[in-house]
């Protein structure tokens, strides 16, 4: 059983987002990086899991970064994994990223293909869709519920308005969302057994972007809350109706 | 070249966010002076004609049992012949469940740069530039798509449904089915409830309920408004409520028209699933809770006192 696991770098969920050069810029000053939490507490946390069920699993992990990538792919090593591969570019755009991960995955033909739901940052829940799809395999989004018997996953997934089971026959690309693992938190020998785990950077192939970002904007502040007494509900509900019309 | 809309439904019925899509490609074909077109998968129980009110010309129907769930392959496949068939190039989803796992695979297959999570038209006077929501809601991004074919998923609540009347010519399109990979073993649909990432109103509760045993008086609540139900990932993880009622930068993201938060904090991570609503209201005991800073209404007081009152006069309101 090979696996290969996503992982990307996004702010820390409580940084506090602005933007530089006339709004073309994230700001990166102040800012700290973590693995993005889709990635590391569903679909990485439940590749280490799979891999404690089954010893012989070799389980990579890939990012598409440059070097400043590299203290979060580490970290990521320090939880479990036996490599990791970091593949030296930056792109905001879905394809790029996804087209480099296939790249990789073709010649290290993994058995299943793990990302997480979206980035934190960029939002597109898009990446694992088309890597299945260059490497024309099954995709299966929103996971919830992952196991492995023998060459079949048996998955459970959100649909519209529920969920559903699926079964299929490896190799499939999963996007894994909370209920696929339970967080956990390195122990000290993980992270000095990272040290000795080999990081291996490849250089990205010549693939084109196909979107990029032209500017950011914040969101206009809200003009403030306006503040009901608790003795007065009465008065939220007509201003719910009347003024805000929303019930 | 035509827009094509995917206008995906739940057992043959068509939901709030097709329309919304329907509406957002019509609109988007006329900003381009070009037509556009519906492609429907599986079995439909509606007429297809009526999506003619909200602006396609006409309705291509893959009426095969096939497509009655969601295999993304078999989706994908479907659709990028549809492309092909019609022209197209520009495509239309909703970022659903659905849209969320079939447009990238079908961008990819058609090498189209794709932007999910549109809120907005794009803006075509200098090539075709989205917005998006980015940072899960702090921010939003204007993003070109540089290749010829282009995917749009727009957000759910973004974008309002806009009916102009008028009916469309629905054309029966047969495709190649392929063999699906995927085997579906069960189906567990969430029945009587409002779908969350569905509602138009959202009611969430938090550590402030002090426990599950209190969640009636919130859900007398949700039922008075046909709100769905929401919480904070703590109350998720102490199993007081059910996992998939958990918003939240690692839960649901919801953008209704009113989300009403009742004792809950709103931390960062909380906002971050909801703060694409239109209109927030929170009720919470601690005049400092940063939920104040977020929100358009408020009360500061006692859930237990407040939210049993709030729904009686809401029955009022409605003549209940
Ligand atoms: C990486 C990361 C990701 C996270 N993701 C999420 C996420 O997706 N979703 C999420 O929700 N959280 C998330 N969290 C947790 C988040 O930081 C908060 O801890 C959580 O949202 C707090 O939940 P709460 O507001 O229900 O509880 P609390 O913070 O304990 O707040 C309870 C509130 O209830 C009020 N209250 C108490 N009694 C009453 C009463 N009788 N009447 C009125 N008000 C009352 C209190 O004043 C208080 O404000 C995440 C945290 C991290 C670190
Ligand atoms: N730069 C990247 N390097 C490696 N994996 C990524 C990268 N960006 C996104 N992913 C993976 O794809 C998933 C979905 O990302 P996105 O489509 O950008 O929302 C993430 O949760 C990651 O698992």
């Amino acid at each position: 059983m090979k696996i290969l696991v996503c992982i990307s770098k996004t702010p820390d969920t409580t940084s506090k987002i602005a933007f530089k050069n006339g709004n073309t810029q994230f700001e990166e000053a102040g800012v700290q990086w973590i693995i993005n939490p889709y990635d590391e507490w569903y679909a990485f946390v439940r590749a280490i899991e799979l891999k404690e069920k089954d010893p012989a699993t070799i389980l990579h992990l890939v990012t598409v970064g440059t070097p400043d990538a590299d203290p979060i792919i580490r970290k990521a090593l320090a939880l479990g994994g036996d490599e990791a591969i970091r593949i030296n570019a930056t792109s905001d755009d879905s394809y790029f990223i996804a087209a480099q991960i296939a790249e990789v995955a073709k010649s290290g033909s993994y058995d299943l293909i793990l990302t997480g739901k979206e980035t934190i940052d960029y939002n597109a829940s898009s990446v694992g869709g088309i890597i299945a799809a260059l490497l024309d395999t099954p995709f299966i989004s929103l996971a919830t519920k992952l196991e492995l018997n023998g060459t079949t996953a048996t998955v459970t997934r959100e649909i519209e308005g529920g969920e559903e089971v699926n079964e299929v026959s490896l190799p499939v690309v999963i996007s894994c969302q909370k209920g696929v693992a339970e967080q956990r938190i390195p122990n000290m020998r993980g992270i000095m057994a990272a040290r000795t785990k080999p990081l291996k950077v490849v250089e990205p192939a010549a693939i084109d972007s196909l979107t990029k970002i032209v500017s950011y904007e914040l969101p206009p502040a809200k003009a403030g809350v306006k503040l009901v007494a608790a003795d007065n509900v009465g008065e939220l509900v007509r201003l719910l109706h009347e003024e805000a019309r929303v019930i | 070249m035509p827009v094509l809309i995917f206008a995906d439904h739940a057992d043959g019925h068509f939901k709030k966010s097709s329309y919304e899509a329907l509406s957002y490609g019509a609109k988007l074909a006329e900003q381009l002076g070009t037509t556009s077109d519906a492609v429907v998968l599986g079995t439909a129980k509606e007429d297809l004609s009526s999506l003619g009110q909200y602006g396609v010309r006409k309705v291509y129907h893959i009426n095969n049992a096939s497509f009655d769930t969601v295999d993304a392959q078999l989706y994908a496949a479907a659709i990028t012949e549809a492309v092909q068939k019609t022209g197209a190039d520009i495509i239309i989803f909703s970022h659903n469940q659905t849209g969320r796992a079939v447009a990238s695979v079908v961008a990819a297959k058609l090498k189209a740069g794709i932007v999910t999570g549109a809120v907005a038209l794009p803006n075509t006077s200098n090539g075709f530039v989205v917005r998006k929501t980015v940072f899960s809601g702090k921010a939003f991004a204007n993003v070109e798509i540089t290749s010829p074919i282009k995917v749009v998923s727009i957000n759910p609540n973004s974008f309002s449904v806009q009916s102009t009347g008028g009916s469309a010519e629905v054309s029966p399109l047969e495709i190649t089915v392929g063999t699906p990979k995927v085997k579906i073993t069960a189906v567990n649909k969430v029945s009587g409830e409002v779908p969350l990432t569905e509602a138009d109103i959202v009611v969430s509760g938090g550590r402030g309920l002090k426990g599950p045993e209190n969640w009636g008086m919130l859900e007398d609540l949700a039922h008075s408004l046909h709100a769905a139900t929401a919480c904070s990932r703590p109350v998720a993880d102490s199993g007081w409520r059910p996992h998939h009622e958990h918003v939240g930068q690692t839960g649901i993201q919801v953008s209704p028209n009113l989300y009403i938060a009742l004792g809950i904090s709103g931390a960062i991570q909380h906002l971050a699933g909801v703060n694409r609503s239109k209109v927030i209201v929170v009720i919470n005991k601690d005049p400092e809770a940063p939920f104040f800073k977020a929100a358009d209404y408020g009360i500061v007081g006692d859930i237990f006192e407040i939210v049993p009152k709030l729904t009686e006069e809401i029955k009022k309101l409605k003549g209940e």
